[in-house]
Formats: C-alpha cells, sequence, structure tokens
C-alpha cells in the first residue's frame, strides 16, 4: 500500500503560474478527486504527480521517498495514469492493452489479459481493431492498458468527460469497482462535482492553480 | 588561374549566353511562384528566395571554383567540413523547435558524408584531388543534407501529432526511446523515399547530369553509367546513415533526462551565437 505527497507543487510555463504551492496528502488506499473549473490547473497537477512535466517548485513524495530520486520509469509503472484521451494506437486491443510491458520488454500470460479485458467489461474484445472502438470502449482500454501494470497509484485524468452518458455511467460503475478494493491508492481529476461525491473518500478543489478547499465529499462540495 | 581571372571569366562571351539561359530557367520558377500565390499556398517568400540565393551561390562558387582547385588538398577538409557545418544549419530550421536540432544535424551529416567519402577515397573512386573531392564531397553532403532535411521534418511533425500517444505509454513506465521508435522509424522510412526512389528509376526515368556529363565529355558510356551507378552508391549510402544517426539522436533529443516529452519551441539564433553556444559548453 502506498501513500503519495505532494509538497508544494508548483509549476510554470513561460513565466505563467499554473499551479502554486499544491500540497495534497493521499494516504494508501484512499481515493481522492480534484474538481474545479476547467483551467484550474488539475490536469497539470495529475501530469506532475506522474512526473511526465517538471515541477518548477517542490515535490512528491511516494511512500517517503522523494519522487526525483526514482527512476522515472520505475515510478510510472508504481504510478499509472490514465489519461484522458485514451490515444490508442494503431492495432488490436490486445497489442494496446498491452502495449507497457511488451515495450519495456516484458511478457503478459494469455490468461492474465483475458481476465483483464474480462474485469474491464470487454470480454472477447482482444482481437478488435482498436480504431472501431466507441469512446466508452477506448477509455476502457486505457484503463486495462494501466491497470496490467499493477500501478500502486491511480491517476486518473477525467475519464468520463469525453462520453456519452450512457457509456459515463458504465466507465463510472468500472472505476467504482476498481477503487472499491481499496487495494489501490487513487487521484481521480474530474469537472463532475457528483461523479467525486460517488467516487471519492475526500475532495480537494482547486482554483486557480491553488487548493482552495480540501475534506470530505459533503463538505467540499454544496 | 588565380583571382585576377575572374573579370576575363566574366567578359566571357559564353557566360552572356548563359544569362539568357538563367532567365528562362527563371521565368520557369516564376510560374511556380506565381502559382503558389494564386493558390495561396504563402510560399512565394521561400520559394523565390532559396531560388534567388542559390543563384548567387553557384555562381560565386563557379567564379571561385578555378581558384579554389589551386588550394592544398589538405584544406579540402577543412572546406568540406565547413560545408557540413552550413548544410546542417540550413537543414535544421526544418526541425522547427526540435531540440539540438542543428547539434545533431552536424553530427549526422558528419558522420554520413565522413564515413562515405573516407571510404570512396581509400577505394580510390574519388580522387585525391582537390578538384574531384570538394565537388563530388559537396554533392555527397548536399545530398544528404536533403536526407537530413525530411528526416527532422518528418520526426518534428510525428512527434507533435503524435504527443498524445507518447506520452500516454510514457505513462506505463516506458522507456523514451521505445515510446517513439514507431515515430522513429517513419521518418528514417519518409526521409529516404527520394533516394530510394531515385535508385529504382535509375536509368529508366531518371538519367542523372553527372553521366550524361561525362557521355558528352567524351568518357564510355559503360564506365559513365558505372560511375554514375558508384555516386548514387554513395548518395544513398550517406543519406541512410545521414538520417539514422540523425533519429537516433533525434529520438533522444525530444526527452529531458527525467523522460519527459520536451515541447519543441523554434528559435532563430544565428549561426555564429549558435557555434559560440555549443564551443562554450
Amino acid at each position: 500500500m502506498t501513500n503519495l505527497r505532494a509538497e508544494n507543487l508548483s509549476y510554470e510555463v513561460d513565466g505563467d503560474r499554473i499551479l502554486d504551492r499544491v500540497s495534497l496528502d493521499v494516504a494508501s488506499g484512499e481515493t481522492v478527486a480534484i474538481v474545479g473549473p476547467s483551467g484550474a490547473g488539475k490536469s497539470s497537477l495529475l501530469r506532475l504527480l506522474d512526473r511526465l512535466d517538471e515541477p518548477t517548485g517542490g515535490t512528491v513524495y511516494l511512500d517517503g521517498t522523494d519522487y526525483r530520486t526514482l527512476d522515472p520509469r520505475t515510478l510510472r509503472k508504481r504510478v499509472g495514469l490514465v489519461p484522458q484521451n485514451p490515444a490508442l494506437r494503431g492495432g488490436t486491443v490486445r497489442e494496446n492493452v498491452t502495449i507497457g510491458p511488451r515495450l519495456r520488454g516484458e511478457s503478459v500470460s494469455e490468461e492474465r489479459l483475458v481476465d483483464l479485458l474480462a474485469a474491464v467489461g470487454l470480454d472477447g474484445y482482444a482481437d478488435r481493431d482498436a480504431s472501431d472502438l466507441s469512446g466508452g470502449e477506448a477509455q476502457r482500454v486505457a484503463i486495462a492498458r494501466t491497470v496490467i501494470n499493477d500501478p500502486e497509484v491511480i491517476l486518473l485524468d477525467e475519464p468520463t468527460a469525453s462520453l456519452d452518458s450512457e457509456a459515463e455511467a458504465e466507465v463510472e460503475r468500472l472505476l467504482a469497482d476498481l477503487l472499491a478494493s481499496g487495494e489501490r491508492t487513487v487521484v481521480l481529476v474530474t469537472h463532475d462535482e457528483r461523479q467525486a461525491e460517488r467516487l471519492a473518500d475526500r475532495v480537494a478543489r482547486l482554483r486557480d492553480g491553488r487548493i482552495v478547499d480540501v475534506g470530505a465529499p459533503r463538505e467540499v462540495i454544496t | 588561374m588565380s583571382v585576377s581571372a575572374i573579370p576575363d571569366q566574366l567578359a566571357d562571351p559564353v557566360v552572356i549566353q548563359g544569362l539568357f539561359q538563367v532567365a528562362a530557367a527563371t521565368a520557369l520558377a516564376a510560374v511556380v511562384i506565381v502559382v503558389s500565390s494564386i493558390r495561396n499556398l504563402d510560399l512565394e517568400r521561400e520559394l523565390g528566395g532559396s531560388f534567388a540565393r542559390g543563384f548567387v551561390q553557384v555562381l560565386a562558387m563557379g567564379a571561385l571554383i578555378g581558384v579554389l582547385f589551386t588550394i592544398p588538398l589538405t584544406f579540402s577538409g577543412l572546406l568540406l567540413a565547413a560545408m557540413v557545418v552550413y548544410a546542417a544549419w540550413e537543414s535544421r530550421k526544418r526541425g522547427g523547435g526540435v531540440p539540438n536540432a542543428f547539434r545533431i544535424s552536424v553530427i549526422a551529416l558528419g558522420v554520413g558524408s565522413a564515413v562515405v567519402i573516407v571510404t570512396m577515397v581509400a577505394a580510390g573512386a574519388i580522387e585525391r584531388t582537390v578538384r574531384n573531392l570538394v565537388p563530388v564531397g559537396g554533392m555527397i553532403i548536399a545530398n544528404a543534407m536533403k536526407t537530413n532535411s525530411l528526416t527532422l521534418d518528418r520526426f518534428q511533425g510525428e512527434i507533435e501529432s503524435n504527443r498524445d500517444e507518447i506520452e500516454a505509454v510514457l505513462a506505463l513506465g516506458v522507456p523514451p526511446e521505445r515510446a517513439v521508435s514507431e515515430f522513429v522509424t517513419e521518418s528514417v522510412r519518409a526521409s529516404l523515399i527520394p533516394v530510394v526512389d531515385a535508385m529504382r528509376t535509375l536509368g529508366l526515368v531518371y538519367i542523372p547530369g553527372m553521366m550524361a556529363g561525362m557521355i558528352l565529355g567524351g568518357a564510355n558510356p559503360i564506365y559513365a553509367a558505372e560511375y554514375q551507378f558508384v555516386i548514387m552508391g554513395m548518395i544513398f549510402a550517406a543519406g541512410g546513415l545521414t538520417s539514422m544517426t540523425a533519429s537516433l539522436l533525434l529520438g533522444r533529443a525530444a526527452f529531458t533526462d527525467a523522460a519527459q516529452l520536451r515541447r519543441f519551441e523554434a528559435t532563430d539564433p544565428t549561426l555564429l551565437a549558435t557555434l559560440r553556444a555549443i564551443l562554450n559548453r
């Protein structure tokens, strides 16, 4: 079980301050939702947590270890990010779901793949062409692609923002199952406050790059 | 021959006659520029500028080449190195913000042309004379530059249009070079299309200038063909080596030490400032 602690994270691009000394504690097995208006810095924060961008100030501790001391590849295997845009590559569902281990030179058993596809509701999809998938299906593939690494922490960036309401409900159900086990530490970025309320243990509100409120969903979301 | 011979060369009737031919070629280029302008391709400046510039440069080269051939052989190496640096400088602009595009181009062009030129000099295909080494070397460098420019252009385009795909895979803990390998391969493949096509159509569609010149000059046509094939082989090898070296270096330059995909920001410094910055490092 792994906890994640952001300490005074700041991020500037060309003199624009995107994030301003953001501190956030996420306990082992906890799901914290980040809410706020678009442009508040939610996605930027998630990218910093995975070190896809370099913080211009502050750092992140993973189980007390400064993440800058970890090999970025190891870090990202332990802390998996599911991007808002699934950005699947050409090829089959199987190729997309296994791309992480494959490009790291590791093998994945067929059994594991089948189990994983079943878990995300894509039973029998292994050999389908990824470009033929619906938005909701592509999002499930993206989730499976991250989960196959068995990450200790999962970062979810607007997992349902681009989906229609039916697909949204299905993906949210899948996430609820995924989170219910309490085995993983999760940071969920969403603009949908009701979704945050449904899925998260705690909610942090981000505005203009700062955390302005953090607490139980009922306290933060009114 | 010396610098004082240049005015005599200019007064030669054949030079005056050449001016009419230049005018005809310019008229054709003007058609392309006018069409580009009508179609709003916004390429007039680039096309017109490169055309005018090429004319001035090649004329200057023509005027100086007689002088050039009198320099000692050892200097021709320096001259070729200067050509590589300048070719890299022009080529880097195709990288539109790719980090270290100039340095990568110098190394790639240097490796590609040096390997080929040294090998072929050793094999006797390029004579150890200035009048052979400089023009043939220049031709190899120029062709390697084309390939390098295409590699840079394609790489930049592939990375910019696949940022999300690359970062999605980086976020899985995949090594950066593996995350971009597909796009690197694509850049190499695309950059080699012109040389591969030229090789395929060699003799059927494309009858290269050097071979035609040799035959017109009275050489044995079979030997002219053989030598042309050697030239094509050199261009092919230099292009391939350049593109592969460039792509290898580009694949790394696209990322920070922390395996983050860099933002590509185009800047336009001067050649001298860039060289100074590299030397000061």
